[in-house]
């Protein structure tokens, strides 16, 4: 039964793929905006390239609304030894050398289309999904950390001791690499990171989540509007986190 | 002062002793597969109804976790059925709120019995998500409108999957 | 043949030297195991200096196996017979400290447990798992090698093996040095020079190791090493060093070009406290230019002791070397925004701090202890100890 209800929305999807595909109108442009919910037994695809735009200039220093959501969803609590403490996302406080103009951001994994811990990972654990996600597949990482090496933006943290508080959706544990996920077990549900949600509710609107593939998501438009960076612009990345203002 | 005998007998010792060691190795392993599954161990928290034949389930688990997890993780195929936490919410020790936290819950009873170690709950919750009404991820908006009532026992909620299933499955086919 | 080598009246004492090898193995399992069992948190490293102690070893290790074998090669494959005695030696050193190496690296991994994950799940993209298959194929051929460097019937097959492993040799240090060279990232890496620079720092470094443990057999059997040859292996000892500090000058002096990376080499070079220390008075004081001056010295040069001291001194060198491109190439941070002035509570924008634990140690020193007891195991039991023909080195040479 569950299985033809989710046949039968295959099929009204598939038709829907269709239709839509019949309105482009020019490579990239289409008319309607596809839902984006993805029913559970299909596999992410590479039409989707989920990505994060950051307006730096909404972004207040000493507001860490980001950082505390992703630490209640993704269980990561601090033990209170810094130094070996994993952080998936961080608030960088920044100030231009010369002109002293200081800027206040988040950073986390800034899911590249080129990234280096995929490249240099020796069995594969650390890998980029079909929809640009990366990840780290903890049932083959083996604590290398040659990841954590070649990461331009230090967005990944090794988890130095045991925990037994996880999140059932959010499993970390002992002896692994890890980093921000984009809570991609809410995105497989329709749902923001937790992060950005979190920064709409408090109203700071400094963070903006969407598909980089699809010309008429929000995320797109305001990329094609707006002088936006890419961390690290030198190193070609493509990264899929993007900043406005800096 | 060794000489080429005394030298080749040293060399066969530890020929030897390499050999037992990796026999030793192997010895447990299959020893514990032969008897784990047929010791009529107590288990405790066992649902009514699980998503295959008991016996498949008790000789095949792993390959079945294994293959979603893979799923899972590498494409983001979120079914639910053959899900880690979907087992859990089911075999849950109500006791202990876990499968693996003590010897008395579902998981440890039989590994700690067979003496295999479990890797999944280094990383992986060995306790059900809280149900927040409308979040459960395990069931899907359908079954909530079907199984109001059900919802309360969970292994309800597991015949009622199997219902579902069970044209597609059987024994031999397990994993799809 | 050589069956009086290890003579019966010093039994006692060898199977205590390998008594205090083992215990000190087994210091360094234990210590693996404690740090397995608690995590890494027990330990000096952190998600700032992610790779620590244990890594300045097993990539010393690593390095100097493969430069150890350089000795075998002179001989097989550029026919010099002095070199050609000592080839199974050379050859039983590269197995064992690339074998001490790899335990090293592989009991620091975060999931140990999972080593048959790390050979069957291969990303060919990556340095670290063609590394993987260097060394496996690097462990098979120079076993082969040693096999036809002993055994008589094989003598004929030594050369052609001997070039096969001369060159994996080569390739396997560019894999070690690459495993930095590719990293991006970092300012300390991300140089293709650092591949050549690893090549050159094995020899330097294995050579070293080869010439203590020869001194050690000579001195145990109360044999006294010809003094050609002792004059020869000290003459490119010294050419080895003066390599490997010709690299290090090409490498600060480039840095030193780009505007970019002058704030890490002011701080390793200036002001970088234990890491300017090391490289000044480790790397280059006590690792290079005194080793060079005994080397050169018109009387120490030809005192076997003074020799030996060198050779001690170099691979002192050779670990401050590598701490400070390890180290303290992690310790400057990562600069994700330049020309700006960073902080956070990720430690961004500050240097790092590392002070090694007791567990790091032993685990480090547990490999260089391994490395020692497959020798002293080996060379009892088999015939390593060279067998010159004097008079017949000074003719050929």
């Amino acid at each position: 039964m569950s299985n033809d209800v989710d046949n039968s929305r295959r099929k009204f999807i598939a038709a829907g793929v269709a239709g839509t595909a019949g309105l482009v109108l020019a490579p990239g442009v289409t008319l309607l905006d596809m839902a984006n919910a993805r029913p559970a037994g299909e596999a992410a695809s590479s039409t989707k390239r989920w990505g994060m735009l950051i307006d730096s200039t909404k972004c207040a220093t000493g507001c860490n609304d980001c950082v505390t959501a992703c630490g209640k969803e993704n269980g990561v609590a601090s033990t209170g030894r810094p130094e070996t403490d994993p952080q998936w996302i961080r608030k960088i406080e920044l100030k231009e050398v010369k002109s002293g103009k200081s800027h206040s951001l988040p950073m986390m994994c800034q899911h590249c289309a080129e990234p280096p811990c995929v490249d240099v990972c020796p069995t594969g654990a650390s890998f980029k999904r079909a929809d640009g996600i990366v990840l780290v597949d903890r049932h083959i990482c083996i604590g290398c950390r040659y990841c954590m090496m070649a990461c331009p933006y230090k967005a990944r943290s090794f988890v130095h001791e045991e925990h037994d508080d996880q999140n059932p959706d959010v499993p970390r544990g002992k002896g692994c690499v890890e980093s921000c996920t984009l809570c991609v077990h809410r995105i497989d549900k329709d749902l923001e990171p937790a992060c950005v949600e979190a920064c709409s509710a408090g109203n700071h609107g400094a963070m903006l989540f969407g598909d980089l593939n699809d010309a008429n998501s929000e995320i797109s438009k305001r990329i094609a509007t707006y002088a936006t960076t890419q961390v690290r612009a030198d190193l070609a990345l493509n990264t899929g986190v993007r900043y406005q203002g800096i | 002062m060794i000489n080429p005998a005394k030298r080749r007998s040293v060399l066969g010792w530890l020929a030897a002793a390499l050999s037992a060691l990796l026999l030793a190795g192997v010895m447990p392993a299959t020893a514990a597969d032969e008897h784990g599954a047929h010791s009529g161990h107590k288990l405790i928290a066992k649902g009514d109804k699980c998503v295959r034949d008991e016996e498949y389930m008790r000789r095949n688990h792993m390959k079945i976790l294994k293959h979603q997890r893979d799923d899972t993780m590498r494409k983001g195929i979120r079914t639910t059925q053959d899900s880690l936490k979907n087992c859990i919410e089911c075999h849950v020790n109500p006791k202990t709120n876990s499968v693996a936290s003590s010897k008395e819950d579902f998981c440890m009873g039989c590994h700690t019995y067979a003496a295999v170690k479990v890797d999944c709950f280094e990383c992986h919750s060995s306790k059900p998500k809280a149900p927040a009404v409308g979040m459960n991820p395990i069931i899907t908006p359908e079954q909530q409108s079907e199984g109001k009532d059900k919802q309360s026992s969970l292994s309800g909620k597991m015949r009622w999957q199997m219902q579902a299933k069970q044209a597609s499955l059987n024994m031999g086919e397990g994993v799809k | 043949m050589n069956n009086d080598v290890f003579r019966k009246s010093k039994d006692g004492a060898f199977y205590f030297v390998l008594g205090v090898i083992g215990l000190v193995v087994l210091a360094g399992l234990g210590a693996a195991y404690y740090m397995e069992h608690h995590g890494h948190v027990v330990t000096g490293m952190t998600n700032q200096i992610v790779w620590g102690l244990p890594h300045v070893f097993a990539i010393f290790l690593i390095v100097a196996a493969s430069g150890v074998l350089n000795v075998a090669s002179i001989g097989s494959v550029f026919g010099k017979p002095m070199y050609k005695a000592r080839g199974p030696l050379a050859g039983l050193l590269a197995i064992a400290m690339l074998a001490g190496g790899l335990m090293v690296l592989m009991l620091d991994l975060g999931r140990a447990d999972r080593l048959i994950i790390a050979m069957t799940y291969l990303n060919l993209k990556s340095v670290f798992a063609l590394n993987v298959f260097l060394y496996t194929v690097f462990f098979t051929v120079v076993a082969l090698y040693l096999w036809t460097m002993m055994d008589r019937k094989m003598h004929a097959y030594s050369k052609y093996v001997g070039f096969a492993a001369f060159i994996w040799r080569l390739a396997l240090t560019t894999g070690t040095g690459a495993i930095f060279g590719f990293l991006v990232a970092r300012q300390a890496y991300g140089t293709a020079l650092l591949a050549p620079m690893f090549i050159i720092m094995s020899f330097s470094f294995g050579l070293a190791v080869f010439m203590i443990v020869q001194a050690v057999m000579y001195r145990w059997n109360d044999r006294v090493l010809d003094e050609a040859i002792q004059h020869r292996m000290k003459n490119l000892l010294a050419v080895f060093v003066a390599a490997v500090l010709y690299f290090t000058v090409v490498y600060h002096m480039t840095n030193l070009y780009f505007a970019k990376q002058t704030d890490f080499e002011r701080f390793i070079l200036l002001d970088g406290g234990v890491y300017t220390n090391l490289f000044w008075f480790g790397q280059i004081l006590l690792g290079t230019l005194a080793p060079l001056a005994i080397l050169f010295h018109p009387d120490l040069s030809k005192r076997s002791s003074w020799i030996v001291m060198a050779a001690m001194l170099v691979i002192l060198g050779g670990f401050a070397q590598l701490y400070v491109l390890l180290i303290g190439g992690q310790a400057f941070p990562l600069s994700i925004f330049p020309g700006m002035v960073e902080s956070s509570s990720f430690f961004d924008g500050r240097i790092h701090t590392y002070s090694p634990s007791l567990p790091e140690f032993l685990l480090g020193i547990g490999g260089v202890a391994a490395a020692a007891l497959i020798t002293a195991i080996a060379v009892k039991v088999l015939p390593f100890m060279p067998e010159d023909k004097v008079h017949k080195v000074i003719a050929a040479d």
